[in-house]
């Protein structure tokens, strides 16, 4: 089989939910010529669709602002960053604990991290107070090292 | 792709047909149609239908827990239908798995309450 070649890109986008679906979109198209299977797919998808909304209801609490998505790709592992320069995380295990919302009133399921988490083979958060959240997580798209069967 | 949703009622049951993706976005004007029709109508139970969903996160979990909260209220039931796998998933990895009545399709959720 061919190699695949190694790719980079990011995009910066305006921090609404209708750019949710376009990060999704962005997504799915990125990884297409690394052969992903449909499941590998959607969790990719899942993912960066909660780490958008993160940012935009958490980060900048609805009020707008800039996200950076960055997508690497390399042999068959695929690298997503997601970048918000909002607010930052008062307490990152807290907010890591699931079914834990800082805004229940909005029926959130507090289940955004988790599902990262799990749905991902390396997850990575860091948060500044002030000055932003960056998450990063790692999935090798080789079907024969799926986790789920 | 946006979120069509495509409501009717029978008896006291609420149909909630889906098909596109359900996200924060589109978790909004859902949320908006099924109250207002639980605001005039008698409405105890509720029925989802996921067939045509293609996309779901856990903005959708949210969404149908608190259906769940306001359906368990007046002692009604809340049934799901037609998982796909991936939909499957995240109601497994939120626990909805637990406290909701999953079926196979409208057919057996509507037998389920007797509203067939």
């Amino acid at each position: 089989m061919k190699q695949k070649r190694d790719n980079y890109a990011e995009i910066i986008f305006d921090a609404i939910s209708e750019n949710e679906a376009f990060a999704r979109i962005i997504v799915a198209g990125f990884i297409m010529p690394l052969d992903p299977t449909i499941d590998q797919l959607n969790e990719l998808k899942t993912i960066v669709s909660e780490a958008v909304t993160n940012c935009i209801i958490h980060g900048y609490e609805n009020r707008g602002g800039k996200i950076k998505l960055t997508l690497e790709s390399y042999h068959n592992e695929v690298t997503i960053t997601v970048v918000d320069y909002g607010k930052g995380i008062e307490d990152l295990n807290r907010a890591k604990e699931l079914f834990y919302t800082s805004k229940p009133e909005e029926e959130r399921s507090g289940m955004g991290l988790t599902i990262m988490e799990i749905f991902s083979d390396e997850f990575h958060i860091h948060s500044k107070m002030g000055e932003g959240t960056i998450i990063k997580i790692k999935k090798n798209l080789d079907y024969t090292k799926e986790k789920y069967a | 792709m946006p979120l069509s949703v495509h409501l009717f009622i029978k008896a006291d049951t609420l149909f909630v047909r889906l098909s596109g993706e359900l996200d924060h976005h589109t978790s909004f004007q859902l949320r908006e149609r099924i109250n207002s029709l639980m605001d005039k109508y008698e409405i105890r139970n509720m029925i989802f239908n996921f067939k045509n969903l293609s996309f779901m996160d856990s903005s959708g979990i949210g969404v149908i827990l608190g259906r769940y909260n306001q359906v368990k209220r007046n002692k009604g039931i809340l049934i799901v239908c037609e998982l796909n796998s991936m939909i499957e998933k995240i109601i497994k990895v939120s626990g909805l798995y637990k406290i909701l009545v999953i079926t196979k399709d409208e057919e057996q959720a509507s037998n389920y309450l007797g509203v067939a």
